[in-house]
């Protein structure tokens, strides 16, 4: 507990790193197959985020503790041009690209907890967590 | 990474190996549209079966295979899915409306035989004119 | 009348510094007290429990294996001052005894018999020297108190997480999913439905479509007397994840106030084949079985011969 792994994202098979870190990551906290998936697919998007807006960023995959509640944390950040409207960008069904577009929301739906912290012309940080149900 | 892509009578299947990169599900997309083009084919087929995760932009691209090969003439059909991904998928919101999903490979290929068989029949039923 | 004030001061800040030195020296006065009349506090511990008629459901033999390990985890605790390693070991404990019928009373009961048995050791040790006996049971009380909550925690969270790992064990097996003929599939959903159990049934079911090559699931919610919107939600989600696994399903025994709470989440229920009772929902099944070509390329947009609602 405490460790926690740093993975660049420059480029698409970053993509693939970091959701394939995660679901092993999530393996490790004890969470089932299905669960492992949607935390995958959550980093997935959330890493893509950062490639088609900021060009690069970082990842941070850690355990947590609650009580006696494992889980993980998700914190993506970068230095890119920041979310002007947050409140829109996570109103479900709003994507700045075209077609279908999960992104954020869609992370957002995926997470027990979902935080954006973010400053037009410097950068965000998105911070999302996922618990195990305590058994 | 290459995803092989075969063909079989008038179909072409692409069996995706592993975890593709946002890049590799572009090149497929070329790849079969350019093939679809090519040829006279009438269905297309994408075996999923070993994606990890089906994300948005997955669905993009499958949705954007079947609509080219719909304009080429052709029918896509994606088999394979696993059900935590489809899980996932609908969890996070994803819909792949207007393009088939079946089981398995097995399953593929029957639907596309039932499709060419109905569109053999509605070319026939609409123009008994040009028949002969 | 200044120097003394400022004599009174530092005899008094001397004190202080040469008590909390001393009250270190007290610990380890303590501990090593305890340690050495380990056998005999051990014994005397062991006896009281017997007295009061705890732990009957455990051997004296096992009584006193399991009063050798506390005891020596209490001394422990004592002298170092963290309790990580006594809470670790109260939840293996909890583990063991739990399934033996061990209730939390008797848990909570022994702990403090324990530190009765100490602390009257301590009377009787320092009956000569009343204000060391003040100052040694200052360190020892709070920390006997603490080792008595921490053991007693460990204990209820313990039998917390065997109770939620028993509910979950009835949760699965109360949701059949049931094969009833080849590539078809019947979910009856009985009860109350948390959000837990809507997933746990979602996860079943698309396994077993897969397992089971399913073309068409008939999901009967007669039995659930009352859903909110989460779980109809994860209804909707349900069918349309398995329509990615190329299956069609079929809803039935929807009730009137189910169905308005699809309507309200925005469900097109003219999307979803829904059929009045079970029977009707396995009959329109085997239809769709039988006549292949008019199971819908799922996804391929409705075709004619589909509208089932009725």
């Amino acid at each position: 507990m405490g460790e926690e792994l740093r993975l660049p994202i420059a480029a698409d098979v970053d993509v693939v790193e970091a959701r394939q870190q995660g679901r092993a990551l999530a393996a490790v906290a004890g969470f089932s197959s299905g669960e492992q998936t949607v935390i995958a697919a959550a980093i997935s998007e959330i890493a893509r985020n950062i490639l088609m807006y900021a060009k690069k960023g970082e990842i941070t995959l850690s355990l947590v503790q609650n009580g006696d509640r494992q889980g993980v944390s998700i914190i993506a950040t970068d230095q890119g041009p920041g979310i002007p409207d947050i409140d829109r960008a996570m109103q479900y069904g709003y994507s700045t690209s075209h077609g279908v577009g999960a992104g954020l929301p869609g992370a957002k739906r995926l997470m027990d907890e979902f935080d954006v912290d973010s400053v037009v012309g410097q950068g965000t940080t998105i911070t999302m967590k996922k618990w195990r149900r305590a058994i | 990474m290459e995803v092989p892509i075969l063909r079989q009578g008038q179909y072409l299947i692409a069996s995706i190996q592993s975890a593709l990169t946002d890049a590799d599900l572009s090149h497929l997309r070329e790849a079969l549209i350019a093939q679809v083009g090519r040829s006279r084919c009438r269905g297309v087929i994408v075996d999923v079966t070993a994606l990890d995760v089906m994300d948005s932009f997955a669905v993009r691209t499958l949705r954007d295979i079947a609509h080219m090969a719909r304009l080429r003439g052709a029918e896509t059909v994606i088999v394979g899915i696993q059900p935590d991904v489809a899980f996932a998928m609908v969890q996070l919101g994803l819909t792949l409306k207007g393009v088939a999903t079946v089981l398995d490979l097995e399953e593929g290929l029957a639907f596309l035989n039932r499709r060419t068989e109905e569109r053999f029949l509605e070319t026939k039923h609409r123009r008994p004119s040009d028949r002969g | 009348m200044d120097t003394k004030k400022s004599m009174s001061v530092s005899t008094r800040a001397s004190d202080a510094t040469a008590l909390s030195e001393s009250s270190a020296g007290l610990l380890r006065e303590l501990v090593a007290h305890l340690r050495q009349n380990r056998t005999q506090l051990r014994e005397e511990w062991a006896r009281r429990i017997t007295r009061a008629e705890l732990l009957t459901a455990m051997t004296e033999e096992e009584i006193f294996a399991e009063a050798t390990a506390v005891y020596d985890n209490y001394v422990e605790a004592l002298e170092t001052g963290t309790f990580e390693a006594l809470q670790a070991y109260s939840r293996r404990l909890s583990e063991r005894i739990i399934p033996r019928g061990v209730e939390t009373d008797e848990v909570v009961g022994i702990v403090l018999l324990l530190r009765d048995v100490l602390a009257r050791s301590l009377f009787t040790k320092y009956q000569d020297n009343v204000e060391k006996l003040n100052r040694i049971l200052d360190s020892y009380e709070p920390a006997a108190n603490r080792i008595a909550n921490t053991v007693a925690v460990g204990f209820v969270e313990e039998r917390e997480r065997i109770i939620r790992q028993q509910q979950e064990a009835i949760r699965e097996l109360s949701t059949p999913v049931l094969q009833v003929r080849e590539r078809l599939l019947i979910l009856p959903i009985i009860g109350v439905i948390d959000p837990q159990r809507a997933r746990q049934l979602t996860e079943q079911l698309l396994r077993a479509i897969r397992a089971n090559r399913a073309k068409v699931v008939v999901i009967d919610v007669t039995g659930v007397a009352a859903m909110d919107s989460g779980v109809a939600n994860h209804l909707v989600q349900t069918v349309e994840a398995s329509r990615l696994l190329g299956a069609t399903v079929i809803v039935t025994g929807l009730s009137p106030e189910i169905a308005q709470t699809l309507v309200t989440i925005g469900v097109d229920l003219s999307e979803m084949a829904t059929v009045g009772d079970l029977q009707g929902g396995i009959e329109e099944a085997e239809r769709l079985l039988a006549d292949r070509v008019a199971i819908p390329g799922p996804q391929a947009g409705r075709e004619p011969g589909t509208e089932l609602n009725r």
